[in-house]
């Protein structure tokens, strides 16, 4: 109720009294705007609070949702969950063409708890009879000493797993497991690797990569973000498999220890097909041998492709030829010093069974015959300064950056100095080594018009480009001359119908381990590339101690050996590649009678 | 009034609390389908590996090759040669529809002709 400020009753007192109401209402003021703070400060303090606890609860809550997520484990959000498209940690490994070569599959580990037992040594004893590996002895052992924990065996495939859930003992336990698997066995084996487990538990192990492209390749294939995406090769399956069948071939034939055959394209730098001979199962990788005396080539696991470096003998020949030309120094119909044997301070360099071809050659006759000496003065006239150079820049000198973890390591062997007589022997190709995949990318620099293109076993997308090491003009005057070998040369066996094939041979005196060259053990390679007016790709096939035994003598150039089985890959795998045999010219037309009755 | 507004109010938060509560039951259900379906998505996809990888192991070229070589006298396949590829202009072009015979004046009448007779000698 409203308090009048001027109550009658009181000023009609007051000034009886002779005071001044004024005073009266004056007090009245005050006390009413007393009443009036106080109440708005109440209520400011009133909301103040308010507020202050709205906060609290606030804070209150999102710091009990922080501790919640901090303490608690983590859980996929299952409504928005695109989680279902990861299933394998590895991915998968495809062909050219999208066929497997590696995938992975679920199966079990089998483990065992001896405490947990029922009677360890009737299981030990049946376990022994599923797995004939094991030893039913030393499991029955492994059982009793109080261990609690065992590892039986890494994978188990489904009978297995029937089987070891028959003997029905608690204390034998499955876990799962991914594993990789190789379903076209041998093939491409080299290239594929292996794969071991690494980090193992119960419940999951890691599958990692052990040698080849998935050790190379390991962080790319574990990446989750990238399991879902296969990676692609280069290689084609059905031509990887022709390859190795007719190299396989070729080595029983040819009654040789070993053998590669490499498929380049020379546009994109892909390889098509890789093989190394002898082969080995990835799914069963055999373990490495040890002993020390042990010569790494036999080995099933080497990769004579990459790892074998070898003096590659006369197909070095085309790039001296190659490079006079470049300089100007000669053109292929140039006459030079071919009178054998050269004598160049102590040493006398030799023709093949002591040919002379002399006393002066064309330079095309001398990459034709394969001339030592003619080559040797080539490579004077260069200078030995201008051949390192060349030599480098083909990628001699260097470890070639494939995509395989045994790259790397097998770096080519260059002389520390470089005197004329080395100018003189690298000119044909002895007193340095490389690796036929070396060999495979310098013939592709010519093939393809003079461009070097880094190797590669993944596929492209188009033409790749690189550094120019020759002209295009120099490039199609040495395709010329590897021509005319198959055509007039040492590798008249090379000859395919419609395929053009242009080569150069190589036959390299098989160095010994203590120094010197083994007499009768050589080493055979076919540099070759198709078709010679175009060239799509380079093969090189590499036969290591081959004999050809169908003539009266042993025969062991690479004319006789490398070149047929170099011819029958190109016969087989060409059509698969999709190339057209170029249509050869007639030899006259005429009419047959023909009766339509 | 403003009674009428509380009722309402009330009654809101009753309807409120309601539909809250199924749709809380409803959306864990819904979570439980979509994990059981996830396992099923997980389940087929493995299958789908393993199938893929079967395929790939049965057709493997040294197992085909084989097949080849056992079935040689049926099926008489031999590998690709060069030989084999052909020419578009061995190609035969398909022969072009031959245009109706336009029936020259009176011709029509043929096949009525034909058509009667054969009617007469079905009756």
């Amino acid at each position: 109720m409203r308090t009048p400020l001027r109550p009658l009753a009181r000023i009609l007192l007051a000034r009886q009294m002779g005071e001044n109401p004024d005073r009266i209402e004056r007090d009245n003021l005050a006390a009413r705007n007393e009443a009036l703070r106080e109440k708005t400060q109440g209520r400011a303090a009133a909301r103040l609070g308010l507020m202050a606890v709205a906060f609290g609860c606030a804070y209150l809550t999102i710091g009990l949702r922080m501790g919640h997520l901090a303490a608690s484990v983590p859980v996929e959000p299952v409504a928005s969950a695109p989680g279902a498209e990861i299933v394998a940690q590895r991915a998968d490994i495809v062909d050219r063409n999208g066929r497997i070569l590696a995938t992975n599959m679920t199966t079990s580990a089998l483990y065992a708890h001896p405490r947990d037992m029922v009677d360890p040594k009737g299981t030990a004893r049946k376990l022994a009879a599923i797995f004939p590996e094991l030893d039913a002895a030393a499991l029955e052992r492994h059982f009793a000493d109080g261990r609690k924990f065992i590892w039986v065996r890494k994978v188990l495939s489904p009978e297995q797993m029937q089987k070891v859930h028959e003997i029905g003992d608690p204390g034998l336990l499955f876990g799962p497991r991914e594993m990789r698997l190789y379903p076209n066995g041998t093939l491409a084996a080299h290239v594929l690797g292996g794969y071991s487990f690494g980090a193992e538990g119960v419940h999951s192990a890691e599958v990692i990569g052990t040698a080849g492209i998935e050790k190379a390749l390991d962080s790319r294939l574990r990446d989750p973000a990238q399991a879902g995406t296969p990676l692609a090769l280069s290689l084609d399956l059905s031509v990887q498999a022709t390859v190795e069948e007719v190299l396989a071939g070729g080595i029983s034939v040819m009654n040789a220890r070993g053998g590669t055959a490499i498929l380049m394209d020379v546009r994109t730098g892909e390889l098509v097909a890789l093989a190394s001979a002898p082969t080995f199962d990835p799914n069963d990788r055999p373990v490495p041998p040890t002993a020390k005396d042990a010569e790494p080539s036999d080995s099933p696991l080497f990769n004579r492709a990459v790892q074998g470096v070898y003096e590659l003998g006369s197909t070095f020949k085309i790039f001296a030829a190659a490079q006079a030309i470049e300089l100007g120094l000669v053109t292929p119909d140039t006459m030079v010093d071919a009178n054998a044997p050269m004598k160049w301070g102590k040493y006398k360099i030799k023709e093949f069974e002591n040919h002379n071809y002399g006393p002066l050659l064309s330079v095309r006759d001398v990459i034709e015959k394969s001339s030592n000496v003619g080559t040797a003065h080539i490579a004077l006239m260069i200078g030995g300064l201008r051949q390192q150079a060349f030599l480098k820049s083909m990628g001699f000198f260097d470890p070639l950056p494939v995509e395989l973890v045994e790259a790397p390591g097998a770096r080519p062997l260059i002389p520390k100095r470089w005197p004329d007589i080395v100018t003189i022997t690298a000119s044909y190709g002895h007193g340095l080594s490389a690796s036929p995949l070396h060999l495979a990318t310098a013939y592709a620099a010519i093939a393809n018009g003079g461009i070097y293109l880094k190797p590669t076993l993944l596929k492209q997308s188009g033409p790749a480009s690189g550094p120019r090491v020759i002209s295009e003009a120099t490039a199609a005057e040495a395709r010329a001359m590897l021509r005319s070998v198959v055509t007039d040369g040492t590798a008249s066996l090379g000859e395919v119908k419609g395929y053009e094939v242009a080569g150069k041979t190589g036959t390299a005196d098989k160095p010994k381990r203590t120094g010197g060259y083994y007499k009768d053990k050589v080493i055979n390679t076919f540099a070759s590339m198709f078709p010679a007016s175009d060239p799509r790709y380079v093969l090189i096939v590499t036969l290591d101690e081959p004999v050809d035994t169908s003539g009266s003598r042993p025969r062991r150039t690479a004319g006789w050996t490398a070149v047929p089985v170099a011819a029958e890959m190109i016969r087989r795998v060409a059509p698969l590649l999709g190339l057209r045999p170029a249509v050869e010219a007639p030899a006259g037309l005429a009419l047959t009678a023909a009766s339509v009755n | 009034m403003r009674p009428v507004l509380y009722v309402l109010s009330f009654l809101a938060l009753i309807a409120l609390g309601s539909w809250a509560y199924r749709e809380n039951y409803a959306t864990q259900a819904a979570l439980k389908e979509v994990r059981v379906l996830q396992g099923t998505i997980a389940d087929l996809r493995e299958a789908l590996s393993v199938q893929r990888a079967e395929w790939a192991y049965l057709n493997r070229p040294d197992r085909l090759r084989d097949l080849v070589a056992l079935n040689f006298d049926a099926l008489r396949l031999l590998p690709m040669e060069p030989w084999q590829f052909g020419s578009p202009g061995q190609v035969a072009y398909p022969v072009p529809e031959l245009p109706a015979i336009a029936p020259p004046d009176g011709a029509g009448d043929l096949e009525n002709v034909q058509s009667t007779s054969a009617t007469d000698e079905g009756l």
